[in-house]
């Protein structure tokens, strides 16, 4: 089904060395790209293929499973073709940055920003990068998966004791 | 004479920024420079939370984010998980969904007109939606048994049926509430203050409003025809006829009138689906996602133990994800859900619309007088709980 997708076929076409892979699941394309095409890709969604709305940017932390152990998510949507489609690139711990495609969709100014904020990846060329939802002077990134539940410094729940 | 930049802070307990937003404004005399938003007051950690909470135990928290519409966030995130599931809703349960999804869309709507018309200085419609909005919230506290965090659908359906008397209720709804928009259309519409404060105020293009991700009302005011519940239809919403209003100005007296048209096709829709209503089961029939009635936990100990199991364990999910938005009264809101196969959500992640449509309120308002910013923020119709999560 996923290999039909209009948007999959094209991209096949444009960018064969930089697609990973391409999977369906319940209707929901998702193809996983190199990070360094990222904004080449979009660009081509956005103005060849009319995903003219940047819905969501968000990142998984897959520590212990994947590796690479990040993977940015992109949603993007088509108000012409009432169509969507979710472009992935993993990103490593390493070299834990990606491009940013505030050039191409203002949404992403705040988008990238909460991810940068909470998982910790920086987006090169974000004209504005800071932390968004937790304060400025707050160490570490809360939503990895190695960041206790409680915070840095409380002992973890234990239950009731009662 | 020099410019001289004046720095003013505004909130995060200005009244007018509807709960705790923070926003820096530089101004020079009265003319709006620069806004810098300052969030996260309100910043819970739910996307953090639900990773270390069963399915059953993460809903609770979704009546917590756009807290003017609880039942809204609900249903994007149980058909997010149903969607993993691959289970089939009962038609009543899909009907009786629609029904409270839509009068919520009433309810968060009328909070809007009542604190935007507030902000601008009008009062009586302040006290008059607020009438309105009570009688959505009592038919909340006897469906439900709360009047805001209301928790009532389920995966696979919701969590009762209907109490007797529901259909003469909503029915109520529907036949007084149309007469209780033309009052406030009465008192808005044509008044001059109202007029002046509001056209030509916060202009974002079409192309603009895409560029910054604005979804919802603010979206449509700005002239673009799409909407979810018609072009990507849910829970049963492709079996009603409604109108998706657009404005033509961008600005926000469209948004406005924008947001009573739909509040009005919300009525029709709620009356069409309360026609549509048939007896049946509200619950799928998926033993091991769903509860087992009640009288079956209290009279067998097969039931005990199936509650229990579900109540302690939850129940596994294929592994996958997938990406599921609704139609919310404020924009897209959407529920991407990772899923290893266990019982709790690897990751889920929250699309708010208000956070996205928070982030164009320096475009609408840059160049504007400071008292403009107040109809800007009040036309985006933002929640903070949804905002900062």
């Amino acid at each position: 089904m996923a290999e039909n997708n209009r948007a999959v076929v094209k991209l096949r076409e444009r960018f064969a060395a930089s697609i990973l892979d391409v999977k369906a699941f319940r209707g929901t394309v998702t193809v996983t790209v190199k990070k360094e095409a990222i904004v080449e890709i979009c660009q081509y969604l956005k103005t060849g293929l009319a995903f003219n709305l940047l819905t969501d940017v968000t990142a998984v932390d897959y520590l212990g499973k994947q590796d690479p152990r990040f993977v940015a998510v992109y949603n993007l949507y088509s108000i012409p073709n009432k169509d969507r489609i979710l472009i992935k690139a993993p990103v490593s711990e390493a070299d834990c940055t990606i491009d940013s495609v505030t050039g191409l969709w203002s949404s992403a100014l705040f988008l990238e920003r909460e991810v940068y904020d909470l998982m910790g990846i920086k987006f090169n060329h974000h004209p504005d990068l800071r932390r968004i939802l937790m304060t400025d002077d707050w160490v570490g990134h809360p939503l990895r998966k190695d960041y206790p539940l409680q915070g840095p410094d409380r002992e973890p729940y234990k239950g009731r004791l009662s | 004479m020099a410019k001289e930049i004046m720095t003013v802070n505004m909130g995060p307990q200005h009244p007018s920024t509807h709960g705790v937003l923070r926003l820096v404004v530089e101004l020079d005399g009265e003319i709006i420079e620069k806004i810098t938003p300052h969030i996260g007051y309100l910043h819970r950690g739910v996307e953090k939370l639900s990773e270390h909470r069963t399915y059953h135990q993460t809903l609770p928290l979704t009546d917590r984010l756009d807290y003017l519409a609880p039942m809204s966030n609900n249903l994007g995130y149980v058909l997010a998980v149903e969607k993993l599931l691959g289970i089939e809703v009962p038609e009543r349960a899909q009907t009786v969904r629609v029904i409270m999804a839509e009068l919520t869309r009433l309810k968060s709507h009328l909070v809007w007109i009542a604190c935007h018309a507030l902000d601008i200085g009008a009062m009586t419609v302040f006290i008059y939606a607020f009438r309105e909005r009570e009688k959505v919230m009592q038919l909340y506290e006897k469906i439900s048994g709360a009047r805001m965090t209301s928790n009532y659908f389920r995966v696979g359906g919701l969590s009762a049926d209907v109490y007797d008397g529901f259909e003469k209720d909503v029915q109520e709804i529907v036949d007084t509430f149309p007469g209780h928009f033309d009052t406030y259309e009465g008192l808005l519409t044509k008044n001059t203050i109202w007029l002046q404060r509001t056209i030509g105020n916060g202009v974002i293009s079409a192309e603009d409003a895409i560029d910054f991700g604005i979804t919802g009302p603010a979206l449509r005011g700005s002239g673009v025809d799409w909407d979810l519940r018609r072009d990507n239809p849910y829970s049963g919403y492709e079996k009603y006829k409604f109108t998706v209003p657009v404005g033509e100005k961008c600005d926000t007296y469209d948004r406005y009138k924008v947001r009573l048209v739909e509040m009005r096709e919300a009525v029709k829709i709620v009356q069409q689906a309360l026609n549509d209503l048939k007896p049946g089961p509200v619950l799928a029939d998926a033993p091991q996602v769903c509860y087992p009635p009640k009288e079956n936990v209290y009279n067998s100990i097969e039931g005990l133990i199936h509650h229990f199991k579900i109540a302690s364990e939850g129940f596994p999910v294929p592994e996958g994800e997938v990406y599921q938005s609704v139609e919310a009264p404020k924009g897209e809101l959407g529920y991407y859900i990772v899923s290893d196969g266990g019982n709790k959500p690897y990751r889920m992640r929250i699309r708010p619309p208000s956070f996205v449509n928070l982030g164009a309120i320096e475009k609408m308002a840059k160049g504007a007088m400071i008292a403009d910013l107040v109809a800007v923020i009040g036309t985006l119709d933002i929640v903070l709980g949804e905002i900062d999560r």
